[in-house]
């Protein structure tokens, strides 16, 4: 299957992928902006650092304290060269797979040299190794460190991905069905206008349950949804169902997995609202912070109804697919506050191109 | 046949509507007079009590008091209505009903299906409270007494201690004492978490524990005796009894 990437001239990565499905089957180097990425760097040179602390050490007891003296030499060189490894990190993608390997290569080494250079120019001289020793050093590090990453990237292929999407998505078990449905009946015989219009809402709904989760879709449109999936719940619960609504402008331009939100307001409806007696209030967020797309739902909260393991289902699945799409780049956290549960979202803001 | 007799309870407004269509649609099949509608279970169980319904429709999944809290009530009066329980997709309760027949309806209903709900509910064995108990994942909110012929609920909040006297358990408020026919063990299994059992026939509730006073005794090992709020009485703690008691008195 050729992606979309295939027709251009030069393998591309593109970093603001909006769909798994994109992202270029041939080599391409890491992302150097991305958090995950810079993570698995540092914690590879302190691990081979450590290692070579292992070998080199004298006696047992002292591999802490060369493991330290590395460092000492290491960890400024690692600063610069990722600080300029973010920074010419599109030029970088914008090459082809080996020249970006080399150009690489040479930052590495350019910054290994330097940094040296100016530690002994500090009086912070190097015990262990000798300044060409060190640099040859770190460029073979810096190799391996990208095949790692081109291994991995093979590894981690879009297939596996995809593959997990589907399943992630066929796991989402839509209870509103059945409670739209018994609405829709309720009404059918004295209102058949307003049934009409519920089970479109329901055909729409359905729709979106049904379409390829491995591509981004608006905010815009994931909001349209909950409020339709809303509207049906509201034939049933009447003035018991309350929803407040706070959305920053520009925000439904965010581009997110699809089925985001619908699941998080079917169980805040659910664990939230139905246990209630009185009318209850469910807020939903939807903010822009920089860079960075900000979701936050709550509703009360009803302590002895919290036997049902439905929402924690649905927070892992949302979580889990929030990851595939953004990676370490993702964040979901929810939990109690005060007399209310909450649940909050952050994930890169992308809008589409 | 004289039209049957019938209750709904759900707490959902359009629900109650779209019943009272199938029991129009139906009433060719099985005659049926609807006494009435409650949106909730405390409503439900006066309202059964004063139409003397025949059966009763009642939803699983309600706030406040569960449709299955609602048919244990329900079973202390004389003669208690059947019960049909509906369900929108309570998969626990179904589970649950399955395993001991008890019967339910699948919402959406089908006008047929509550037809044959209606014969067999009137006609078959009745559910019991044995099978409720079972059934019921949850502990109840109240106890329930038959008092004049209707279902009279006491809070759990309320009770201060039960006491058994032979067959039956006389529950304690501060105000009145009622009787009602369960055993202590049963009571003490369903209501561990609010009671203490603190003699072989009573239990006290832990939160109105106020302190405890020495007994007069002759021996080295002196009995004790727990301060109730709201009460003038002072309840024995068994010997046997006694270091549980006293390891909760710690903790408080």
């Amino acid at each position: 299957m050729l992606s979309a990437g295939a027709s251009r001239p030069s393998t591309l990565v593109e970093h603001k992928a909006l769909s798994i499905s994109q992202k270029d089957r041939t080599d391409a180097l890491p992302d150097f902006r991305n958090l995950g990425v810079v993570a698995r760097i540092l914690l590879a040179v302190n691990a081979a650092a450590l290692a070579a602390a292992l070998v080199s050490a004298p006696r047992l007891a002292e591999i802490s304290a060369q493991f330290f003296e590395i460092a000492f030499w290491v960890e400024p060189s690692l600063f610069a060269i990722l600080s300029a490894l973010y920074a010419a990190s599109s030029a970088l993608a914008r090459l082809r797979y080996a020249a970006g390997f080399a150009c690489t290569l040479a930052i590495v080494a350019a910054l290994a040299a330097a940094t040296s250079v100016a530690q002994v120019l500090l009086g912070r001289v190097p015990e262990w190794p000798g300044l060409q020793y060190g640099v040859v050093l770190a460029v073979a590090l810096a190799a391996v460190v990208l095949e790692y990453f081109r291994v991995r990237t093979l590894a981690f292929s879009p297939a596996l991905a995809e593959a997990r999407l589907q399943a992630l998505q066929a796991r989402i078990r839509p209870h509103f069905l059945f409670n739209s449905l018994n609405a829709v009946l309720a009404i059918i015989r004295r209102d058949p206008k307003g049934a009409e219009s519920a089970i479109e809402d329901l055909a729409d709904l359905f729709r979106s349950l049904l379409a390829d989760h491995r591509k981004l879709t608006p905010m815009r449109e994931e909001i349209a949804l909950c409020r339709q999936y809303l509207n049906l719940e509201h034939l049933r619960l009447g003035e018991r169902l309350q929803v407040h609504w706070t959305i920053d402008p520009g925000a439904e331009d965010a581009m997110v997995p699809p089925m985001l939100l619908q699941p998080l307001v079917e169980n805040a409806v659910y664990h939230g609202i139905e246990p209630g007696l009185a009318a209850g209030a469910i807020d939903i967020h939807v903010g822009l912070d920089g860079d960075r797309l900000r979701v936050a739902l709550s509703n009360p909260y009803y302590p002895e109804h919290q036997h049902r393991q439905g929402n924690r289902m649905a927070l892992a699945n949302i979580r889990e697919r929030l990851q595939l799409h953004f990676d370490a780049e993702s964040k979901l956290d929810a939990g109690v506050e005060g007399e209310r549960y909450g649940i909050r979202m952050v994930m890169p803001f992308r809008k589409a191109s | 046949m004289t039209p049957l007799r019938v209750l709904i309870v759900d707490d959902e407004q359009p629900a109650r509507a779209r019943m009272r269509e199938l029991l129009d649609d139906c009433r060719a099949e099985v005659p049926n007079a609807i006494v009435g509608e409650a949106a909730n279970g405390l409503d439900g169980l006066d309202l059964a009590a004063i139409h003397e319904a025949d059966v009763v429709l009642v939803d699983i999944h309600m706030p406040g008091m569960s449709g299955i809290e609602f048919a244990r009530h329900i079973q202390v009066l004389e003669a208690p209505p059947a019960v049909i329980f509906v369900t929108s997709h309570d998969q626990y309760a179904v589970e649950a009903f399955e395993l001991d027949a008890v019967d339910y309806l699948l919402k959406p209903v089908r006008a047929a299906r509550l037809a044959a709900a209606l014969k067999k509910a009137v006609a078959g064995p009745r559910v019991t409270r044995e099978m409720l108990d079972r059934v019921d994942t949850q502990p109840r909110r109240y106890l329930s007494v038959n008092e004049r012929g209707r279902v009279t609920l006491v809070p759990l909040a309320e009770v201060l201690y039960l006491k058994a006297e032979l067959k039956y358990v006389t529950i304690h408020t501060g105000e009145r004492e009622y009787l009602i026919e369960e055993s202590l063990a049963r009571l003490e299994e369903e209501f561990g978490i609010l009671f203490i059992r603190i003699h072989r026939n009573c239990l006290v509730a832990r939160e109105r524990i106020r302190g405890f006073e020495r007994v007069a005794g002759d021996d080295a090992e002196a009995s004790w005796a727990v301060v109730l709020e709201g009460s003038q009485e002072r309840l024995a703690v068994s010997r046997r009894q006694w270091p549980q008691v006293k390891a909760l008195a710690k903790k408080a």
